[in-house]
């Protein structure tokens, strides 16, 4: 065991943390949105729209991470059309490229987790607010968006936790990030072990902050 | 299309043996991940705290670290773990493990972990009057498992053993890092020399689209199976 290393180490591992929470919590945050947009669509009666969205998380979830982020980094590059719009500007950094793979990703699960949310609340309530003569766009945001999040809560907690292991993906796309930086530790000291339980270890620590966190959410939003 | 053709022109039979490859380590993951299971559910049902203690580390280590992570401490440690324990006995030589076998038993570590959780849930949930029942009727141990337990087991597991199963055939696309060619490696050499990535990667999500949903197929006939009278 090379304690040495492990001490050397660890600010490194530190420093690239950062870029692995700059990556979590920016997808986290547009994946919320692509999340209800396709939950909605869900639940709309109109097929094509319900068809559209269903599909989307169809392929999101029965397809790896690792294509999705190919296929936008590498593949999008190669559309000539795209290489002359503004888009490109975008798309032509690794960081925002694995920012919108995983947005994309997180934003299937959410969609399927805020549905069955949605789907979960009493038709009570909603006649409730009804018959009160509460419009449906207030009834919309004031009954069925809190409960829906109250409820998608503890499933909510795994998916953030699986988006932080996923972006772990984003080393392979040249981003430095604990473990791209992990990485390069281990293959220029050839010490895994010891560079895997400093960086395990900060990914644990950061699974069991995040865990707690929905466990006091849950507890401060029961009813 | 012509860069799907079967032979020396194209990479349409590349990318069949790449998708048998991925199948292949799939299955052999899984069953791993099974036999890891098969260690660490007792484990965590124990009534022992330190065995407890055993198991809660391995689940909770494993489904908190990055799968990639993982793949790199089998990719960079495997040989030199098999070599120690090789120089034990008495054997110096440089021993390399082949990328199968490394990848299979990372991929393997990870759904394991996720299977036991299936396990330990599933057993939880049946009903204590099943146990007792059985006892009071005399039936031993192992004949109470395999024939009061295991059946029940089964059809609650199922249906988070298909998503175990799904996760591990996502999970497989990780270890083309360590150069095994499965679909992603295939795709990735395809893509590099043809300069044609856009293609290559939606057709390798094709290729798992397709495995994703003829898996879940099956499984659906297995559930239907399992869960007859109920």
């Amino acid at each position: 065991m090379d304690f040495e290393l492990m001490i050397i180490s660890f600010p490194k591992l530190l420093n690239a943390t950062v870029i692995t929470l700059k990556l979590l919590s920016l997808s986290l945050f547009f994946g919320l949105f692509i999340g209800l947009i396709f939950a909605v669509l869900r639940m709309n009666k109109n097929p094509i729209l319900n068809k559209f969205s269903y599909g989307y998380s169809y392929i999101f979830r029965g397809t790896p991470l690792l294509v999705q982020i190919f296929i936008i980094y590498f593949g999008l590059g190669q559309i000539e059309y795209l290489r002359s719009t503004v888009l490109w500007i975008i798309l032509k950094e690794p960081y925002w490229c694995a920012i919108i793979a995983f947005a994309l990703n997180t934003g299937a699960y959410t969609s399927e987790i805020l549905r069955s949310a949605f789907q979960t609340i009493k038709p009570g309530f909603i006649e409730a607010g009804k018959s009160l003569g509460i419009s449906n766009k207030i009834i919309f945001y004031k009954i069925q968006i809190p409960i829906a999040i109250r409820q998608s809560l503890p499933a909510y907690g795994n998916e953030i936790i699986l988006m932080m292991k996923g972006t772990s993906l984003a080393s392979t796309v040249t981003l430095m990030d604990l473990t791209g930086v992990a990485k390069y530790i281990i293959s220029t000291t050839f010490k895994p072990i010891e560079v895997f339980i400093v960086a395990g270890s900060i990914y644990l620590f950061m699974t069991f902050v995040i865990h707690n966190l929905i466990k006091y959410l849950e507890k401060k939003y029961s009813y | 299309m012509e860069l799907l053709a079967f032979g020396k022109t194209g990479w349409g039979d590349e990318l069949f043996y790449a998708t048998l490859m991925t199948l292949a380590v799939s299955v052999t993951a899984m069953l791993i991940g099974f036999f890891f299971a098969l260690i660490f559910t007792p484990l965590k049902l124990s009534k022992y705290k330190t065995l407890n203690l055993i198991g809660n580390f391995y689940t909770t280590v494993i489904r908190g670290v990055p799968e990639l992570l993982v793949i790199y401490l089998f990719f960079f440690g495997g040989s030199g773990a098999i070599m120690y324990v090789a120089s034990m006995f008495g054997y110096y030589e440089y021993i390399e493990i082949n990328a199968f076998i490394t990848g299979s038993f990372a991929i393997g570590i990870i759904s394991g972990a996720y299977s036991t959780e299936v396990f330990r849930g599933a057993i939880q949930s049946i009903d204590k009057g099943q146990f007792e029942a059985s006892k009071v009727l005399g039936i031993k141990k192992h004949v109470q498992f395999y024939k009061v337990v295991l059946p029940q087991m089964l059809r609650l597991a199922i249906p988070n053993l298909s998503n175990v199963w799904q996760i591990t055939l996502k999970d497989t696309s990780l270890i083309s890092v360590t150069g095994l060619v499965e679909i992603m490696r295939q795709s990735y050499i395809a893509a590099g020399s043809t300069r044609d990535p856009l293609f290559f990667y939606s057709f390798a999500a094709v290729l798992y689209l397709l495995l994703t949903y003829l898996s879940m197929k099956l499984i659906n006939r297995l559930e239907v199976k399992y869960s007859r009278g109920y």
